[in-house]
């Protein structure tokens, strides 16, 4: 891009080509008043706040909508644009109510700071002012129009980003309003509450029920930490007062989600405060449970596991430990039982996501997804396969209508209608259970059009020969009647997908969380490598996790068979190297996983289990009888913030800490590490997960140094390659990628360029038969009415939040 | 082969003073006599001179016949049809003719005219493409499929066409920026939402000669590399969408529209989007999300509609007008045709619709350059009435009053300019001595101001507080610093505004601020209204000496404003009385008095 030169208010300077007058501006630190920009939406220029005068320019131009021009001499605050500016604040407070006083935005509300900058006070013009009811029906927000300056951002936001559409531009001329249409109150509308418009509104027109009258932006506190819920890992600043937390605002300069939230990040903080939060140890005592202090209840865990382990031996303890816990908390937990000498670790909501791990570890060697979010922006077309997620992973949804946006071809595929089916380039309404047939249509028509990657499969794969040998014509025929589409929708799709330079694949729950995901996720797997999407910028295949922390839980080795990043438990090196670190021996026996645990292979070996975090009993299709294995325990402590269903069978229940009264670590999907900070302090005496283990471990005579979280990151570094570079002090406002392998290191976007985890990628044929079945047994899933995504853990804390009423 | 052709105006000018029943009784005449085959009807486009329709103009003996009523229609089949002669009462008379007129020839309405883009229109049946193709059409379509893009632009550019929307921008240099624009899909637009109130040239166009609006788009199609057009034509146009889709179809059948037309390789559909009834929908990017399904508001430029318009692709957008000149220019021999009507700056025709205080009402074509004086004392036969001429208002809601100083004004783009008006699309409205000027700038103030989007701040807000003003000054509440704050607002709205819309919309209030200015002056100081139009600088006063006490005024008043004792004078209480002005007409007397506020004495009734 050439170079532009420019001057503003006497200072020269070069831009790049396309940089607008305000972008300009700013890299001089001239601040410009704009009330209608956002960077996330397309160019606006409706509020003329920025206008600034060109000369030679007929009037004067709005910058943040004007590019730079060779030569232009701009001036930001000439006697006529002051003159403009002011005049447009007059107008707009001529018609604004000032009640400044009781406004929750004074302070930080935009209208109110210019009107102080340009001394604008007085009604210059009186007359006729906007009267709007109130609507402040729904259980989030209130939307009080008549401060409302129509700068048209929260339309931006609701149509182009969220893509919900539940309010645009009413009426014309003075009485022209934004809103739901037919004057609907908002929860009539089609919204979902992401909260997007309330973020940017740029004056108080749009605010949190929660927030009112609990504090003055200068009472309050922030807090940059990180959204609980999804595996997306949203920054935010929850606002706090008092211990209380009162709001939650995005990170508009996180890479991650860029300003944007969804409900639940936005909303469904309140669960914190619940009065359900238990605030003390308890014991279990006869058929109650009683109140104790932690003395009493360390001293009863102390005195059973030793008791069991005597008298059964190491391999009697389990722990689960909860995907939601920290980087931290998960490494601590995993090194307590190994320490103890059970290798007897694991999660058992990760088993959701089994058929992810399996399918990615088996063709690549690694199971994460293989490329970032913001790279989806990027690619030339992207292969959406039984997904939705505006619904699962908000930001992936925005992410990709961003994409769809800038000209990336969408291809979905279907078998119920999602927020993005109507922008898609391609619509491929499958049936519901025949992605899998669909995948392997694409390939076999890829094969036969000569449209493969020969260089890629070459250097990079194996099993290639075996794979191409099993996509003959009778897949495309059979995956026809299987998936319910023509032959033409088939081969126009999977040739967009095919020729465009970098084309990367999502699925979410709805693909992957089901029997036979893994079949799936091997077809998606095997088209990657097909098409040679794998290995660099903007392709790849997304597989994003549901809960938090699930992909940092696992890297800390929560696994049975494998330590920190994975690093394999059977092989002798790598039990040395941890038995030295930790001044203890090792087992070699191979763990026992959660899912084989609750089928029943183990419930005789297991006496005694420590679940953090975890809520098995009420997790999944297999309930009763994970309820049954816990009540046939011969001891069970639970650390939770609720009473949920499997702390009701615990002998002792530790109250534990929420998210944000404790620092810690999480990764997200695209292996972002991130920083968690503490707002507030636990209630009554809940404490962290983590000093809850480390006093544990202290009190069954390890000796554990860490004084905080950042202590035990250290030691994570030093035992993980993957983690090695990264430290508190490096992870910053922005994360870092892993692998990072040394702290000079800046992180990964991508995984696998060169060389996958396993060497080679590996093609996995997929019969015929087998997608078949498939197709029957989603049939009769669906008819079972069973949950496509697993959120149990999410799910306790929804349920106690406001977010449950959506 | 028909004796005669019979062309009745069946325009939408024509049909509500009622040609439809006209044709209905010409036919019963001609069945009467048996004779319906020897003639062709038509209902034709409109021949521009509406304020005397219906009109029925017979060929080849052009014999243009108006002010027709049904029970005309005897006369005419017997005396002329069948008698061989003209029906001289049926004719057009006027102070401005000696005797009955023929037609073009003695006309005056005519004589100064240069119909180039209305060739056609009342000519021939629109809904024939046979006609039109008689007429040398598509042959201009038919050698541009012969030329280099590059080259269709070359000419148009060379022929000085400038757009007749509103703009005046160069259409040749519109389509060589979509020309040049880099991608395989682009679009040619035509703008029929023609919102200005009082317009009617581009209807007039659609109706009367549709397929050279098709023309004009394949043409631009060939010119830019199009494949696709949209006619975004409004919605209260249902007579030109209906014509519009049988030339389509027509163009369709006969292979000038579609796949490899005329085996050229060119490939070109053209649908239609009916819109959506706001006059900012007119402003061309409004006009293209409207065409996407979205909201109709206005987008900042760049990106200009030819680098990314409609979906994102290359796009130009055309007035009816302008695109109805395209064949003209692009047939053999156009270019010298076009370019030596006109001026310097503005080469060509314009299409003008008159109304107001003037007396012939209706379209008019006229080159470029013709003077004030001449469109309106000539074509437009003067004033009504006899009454003097005090300015006519040009280019719409969006342009300004001329002076009757100015009379001598040539009409192009730049004198207009320079004058505070534009040339807009081409309205002009006459205003005369019974005309107030403060009431013309709220009356289209009122107007923009309803149809601002709403997006910016300086046109949604600043004209409402500026119209609020004129409300007041109209009622006799102005203050001194009003004038002062309207040319403030006025000019940070135009200097401020997103759209043309916002950038124009105060022109009627500076320009008459500019010429009239003792007339808002005399509403403000001394609440006196010289028009007699602003009623609340008025009291109505019953004249206690003559009036009898009849009642007839009380009985009239429709909020009861007048009191009294029946054979006792009667009095208007002044703080309910509307100024409606019923109570005048009834009284016998004519002792109900009109007395400005702010002057001593009784003007009269
Ligand atoms: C508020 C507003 C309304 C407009 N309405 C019309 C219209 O009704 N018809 C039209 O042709 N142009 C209209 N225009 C002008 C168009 O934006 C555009 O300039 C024109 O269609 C370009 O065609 P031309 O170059 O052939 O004149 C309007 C502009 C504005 C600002
Ligand atoms: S929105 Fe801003 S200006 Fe309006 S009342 Fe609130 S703080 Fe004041
Ligand atoms: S909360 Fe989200 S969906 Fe609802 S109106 Fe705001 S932006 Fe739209
Ligand atoms: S509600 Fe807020 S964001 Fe939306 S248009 Fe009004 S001022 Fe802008
Ligand atoms: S997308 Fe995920 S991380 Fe972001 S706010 Fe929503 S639930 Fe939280
Ligand atoms: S100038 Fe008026 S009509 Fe144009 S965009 Fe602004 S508010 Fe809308
Ligand atoms: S002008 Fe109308 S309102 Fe006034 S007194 Fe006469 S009839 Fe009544
Ligand atoms: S910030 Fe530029 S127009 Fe509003
Ligand atoms: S409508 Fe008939 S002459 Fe204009």
């Amino acid at each position: 891009m050439s170079a532009i030169k420019l001057t503003i208010d006497g200072k020269e300077l070069e831009v790049a080509a396309g940089t607008t007058i305000l972008q300009a501006a700013r890299e001089l630190g001239i601040d410009l008043p704009t009330l209608c920009h956002d960077p996330e939406l397309p160019p606006n220029g409706a509020c003329r706040l920025c206008v600034v005068e060109v000369e030679k320019a007929k009037s004067l131009v709005a910058s943040c909508v004007t590019p730079a021009a060779p030569g232009m001499v701009v001036h930001t605050e000439s006697e006529r644009v002051v003159r403009v500016r002011r005049s447009i604040l007059s107008l707009l407070i001529a018609n604004h109510p000032l009640v400044c006083i009781t406004c929750e935005q004074t302070g930080s509300c935009k209208l109110q700071d210019y009107c102080y900058r340009y001394s604008v006070t007085e009604n210059e013009y009186v007359g006729e002012t906007k009267e709007l009811p109130l609507d402040s029906s729904n259980a989030f927000f209130v939307r009080d129009m008549t401060k409302c300056i129509l700068c048209g951002i929260c339309v931006g936001k609701c149509q182009e980003i969220a893509g919900a559409g539940a309010i645009d531009f009413t009426m014309r001329g003075f009485i022209t309003n934004v809103g739901p249409a037919y004057e609907d109150k908002i929860e009539d509308s089609t919204c979902v509450f992401c909260g997007l418009c309330i973020d940017s509104c740029p004056v108080g027109a749009l605010v949190p029920k929660a927030l009112i009258g609990k504090g003055r932006p200068w009472q309050v506190e922030k807090t940059k930490t990180i959204c609980p819920y999804c595996g997306v890992g949203c920054g935010i600043y929850l606002q706090t007062r008092d211990n209380e937390v009162i709001n939650v605002r995005p990170d508009f300069d996180s890479p991650v989600n860029r300003g944007h939230l969804c409900a639940r990040g936005k909303f469904g903080w309140d669960y914190l405060q619940s009065k359900e939060r238990l605030t003390t140890p308890l014991i279990r005592s006869e058929e109650v449970f009683v109140a104790v202090g932690w003395e009493e209840a360390f001293g009863l865990i102390v005195d059973n596991l030793k008791e069991i382990r005597s008298s059964f031996g190491p391999a009697a303890l389990m722990g689960l430990c909860s995907p939601k816990a920290s980087n931290e908390e998960s490494y601590i937990f995993q090194k307590l039982f190994r320490s103890l000498g059970s290798n007897n670790v694991d999660s058992y909501s990760r088993h959701c996501h089994a058929p992810a791990v399996e399918g990615m570890t088996r063709a690549f060697g690694g199971a994460a997804m293989t490329n970032s979010m913001e790279e989806l922006v990027s690619a030339e077309a992207i292969f959406l396969i039984e997904a939705d997620p505006l619904k699962t992973h908000p930001i992936i949804g925005y992410r990709i209508r961003e994409a769809i946006r800038q000209g990336t071809c969408l291809i979905a595929a279907q078998s119920e209608d999602t927020g993005l089916s109507d922008i898609a380039s391609y619509y491929l309404q499958i049936k519901s259970g025949s992605a899998v047939a669909l995948a392997n249509a694409f390939a076999a028509v890829i094969l036969e059009e000569n449209l493969y990657n020969p260089k890629f499969i070459n250097k990079r794969t194996e099993g290639f020969a075996a794979y191409s040998s099993s996509l003959g014509p009778e897949v495309v025929r059979r995956s026809l009647e299987l998936t319910g589409i023509n032959e033409e929708q088939l081969r126009s799709a999977a040739r967009a997908f095919a020729t465009a330079n970098s084309a990367a694949i999502v699925s979410t729950a709805g693909g992957v969380a089901q029997e036979g995901g893994s079949l799936l996720v091997t077809a998606l797997a095997n088209l990657a490598l097909l098409t040679g999407n794998l290995g660099r910028e903007n392709c790849g295949l997304y597989l994003p996790y549901s809960e938090n922390n699930l992909q940092g839980s696992a890297d800390m080795g929560t696994l049975p068979a494998l330590l920190t990043g994975y690093q394999p438990l059977r092989e002798k090196t790598v039990r040395d190297h941890f038995s030295r670190a930790w001044k203890v021996e090792l087992s070699e026996q191979p763990g026992l996983s959660a899912a084989a645990l609750f089928s029943g292979y183990g419930n005789k070996t297991v006496k005694a289990m420590l679940v953090m975090g975890e809520n098995p009993a009420a997790c999944g299709e297999h309930r009763e009888a994970v309820t049954e294995v816990l009540r046939n325990l011969n001891f069970l402590v639970v650390q939770e913030m609720f009473m949920t269903e499997t702390a009701m069978l615990a002998d002792v229940i530790l109250p534990a800490a929420g998210f944000a009264e404790k620092m810690g670590t999480y990764t997200n999907v695209e292996r972002r590490v991130q920083l968690n900070r503490a707002a507030i302090v636990p209630p009554g005496d809940a404490r962290p997960d983590w000093a809850i283990l480390t006093e544990l471990a202290g009190r069954l005579g390890f000796k554990w140094e860490y004084e905080s979280p950042e202590d035990i990151s250290t030691e994570i570094a030093a035992l993980t390659p993957q983690y090695a570079g990264i430290s508190y002090e490096r992870i910053g406002a922005k994360g870092l990628q892993w692998p990072c392998p040394h702290s000079e290191h800046p992180g990964s976007k991508y995984l696998y360029e060169g060389r996958f985890q396993r060497g080679l990628g590996l093609f996995t044929p997929i019969s015929m038969d087998d997608q078949a079945k498939l197709l029957f047994s989603y049939e009769e899933n669906r008819s079972a009415g069973k949950k496509t995504l697993c959120n149990c853990l999410s799910d306790s804390m929804r349920n106690r939040s406001v977010i449950s009423k959506l | 082969m028909y004796e005669k052709h019979l062309m009745i105006c069946g325009a939408t000018g024509c049909i509500s003073s009622g040609s439809q029943s006209v044709e209905e009784a010409l036919i019963e005449e001609l069945e009467k006599h048996k004779i319906r085959d020897k003639y062709r009807l038509v209902m034709a486009g409109c021949p521009g001179f509406c304020e005397v329709g219906p009109i029925i103009v017979v060929y080849p003996d052009e014999v243009f016949y108006c002010r027709l009523k049904p029970k005309d229609m005897a006369e005419l089949v017997v005396k002329h049809l069948v008698g061989g002669e003209i029906v001289e009462h049926l004719l057009y008379k006027g102070p401005d003719v000696d005797a009955p007129a023929r037609f073009f020839d003695t006309i005056p309405f005519y004589t100064k005219q240069k119909l180039k883009v209305l060739r056609n229109s009342g000519l021939i049946d629109p809904e024939s493409i046979d006609e039109y193709i008689m007429r040398g059409g598509y042959s201009a379509f038919t050698r541009a499929l012969d030329l280099e893009p590059p080259a269709i632009c070359a000419e148009i550019k060379a022929a000085g066409l400038r757009g007749r929307g509103g703009a005046g921008f160069s259409t040749g240099l519109k389509w060589e920026l979509a020309l040049q624009a880099p991608a395989v899909k682009k679009y040619v637009v035509c703008n029929a939402d023609e919102g200005d109130p009082g317009a009617f040239m581009d209807r007039s166009i659609l109706e009367g000669d549709p397929h050279a609006i098709l023309e004009g788009m394949l043409i631009c199609g060939c010119a830019i590399g199009a494949d696709e057009g949209y006619v975004y034509c409004r919605a209260e146009y249902p007579l030109a969408i209906k014509r519009l889709k049988t030339a389509i179809k027509q163009a369709e059948e006969y292979g000038l529209l579609g796949q490899n037309i005329l085996a050229s390789g060119f490939n070109f559909k053209i649908k239609i989007k009916e819109g959506a009834g706001a006059f900012v929908c007119g402003e061309e990017t409004a006009l293209l999300a409207s065409i996407e399904g979205k909201r109709g508001m206005p987008r900042p430029r760049p990106p200009f509609p030819a680098q990314a318009g409609l979906f994102g692709k290359p796009t130009t957008i055309n007035n009816v007008e302008t695109l109805a000149n395209i064949p003209l220019i692009l047939k053999e021999g156009g270019v010298a045709e076009f370019s030596a009507i006109g001026t310097e700056g503005s080469k060509g025709t314009k299409v003008f619709a008159l109304a107001g205080k003037i007396r012939n009402t209706g379209l008019c074509e006229v080159p470029m350059g013709i003077t004030i004086r001449e469109i309106i004392y000539d074509v437009g036969g003067g004033i009504k009435g006899g009454r003097a001429f005090k300015a006519v208002q040009a280019g719409g809601p969006s342009g300004g009053c001329i002076p009757a100083e100015l009379l001598d004004l040539p009409i192009d783009y730049d004198s207009l300019n320079q004058a505070g008006a534009i040339m807009g699309s081409g309205g002009l409205v006459v205003m005369d001595e019974r005309n107030c000027m403060v009431d013309l700038a709220q009356y289209f103030l009122s107007f923009t101001q309803k149809e601002s989007c709403g997006k910016c701040i300086p046109c949604r807000e600043g004209t409402k507080r500026m119209l609020e003003i004129l409300n007041r000054i109209t009622e006799g509440e102005g203050k001194p610093k009003d004038l002062d704050t309207l040319d403030e607002l006025a000019h940070s709205i135009k200097d401020s505004s997103l759209c043309g819309l916002g950038q124009t919309c105060p022109n009627p209030v500076l320009s008459t601020i500019r010429y009239f200015r003792t007339e808002y002056e005399e509403h403000i100081n001394e609440q006196y209204c010289r028009s007699g139009v602003c009623k609340a600088l008025f009291h109505y006063r019953i004249d206690q000496e003559r009036c009898t006490g009849c009642t007839a005024c009380s009985r009239a008043c429709p909020v009861n404003a007048i009191t009294g004792v029946k054979k006792e004078a009667h009095q208007i209480i002044q703080e309910s009385c509307t100024r409606c002005g019923s109570c005048i007409e009834k009284c016998p007397q004519d002792c109900i008095m009109i007395t400005p506020v702010g002057r001593k004495a009784d003007v009269s009734n």
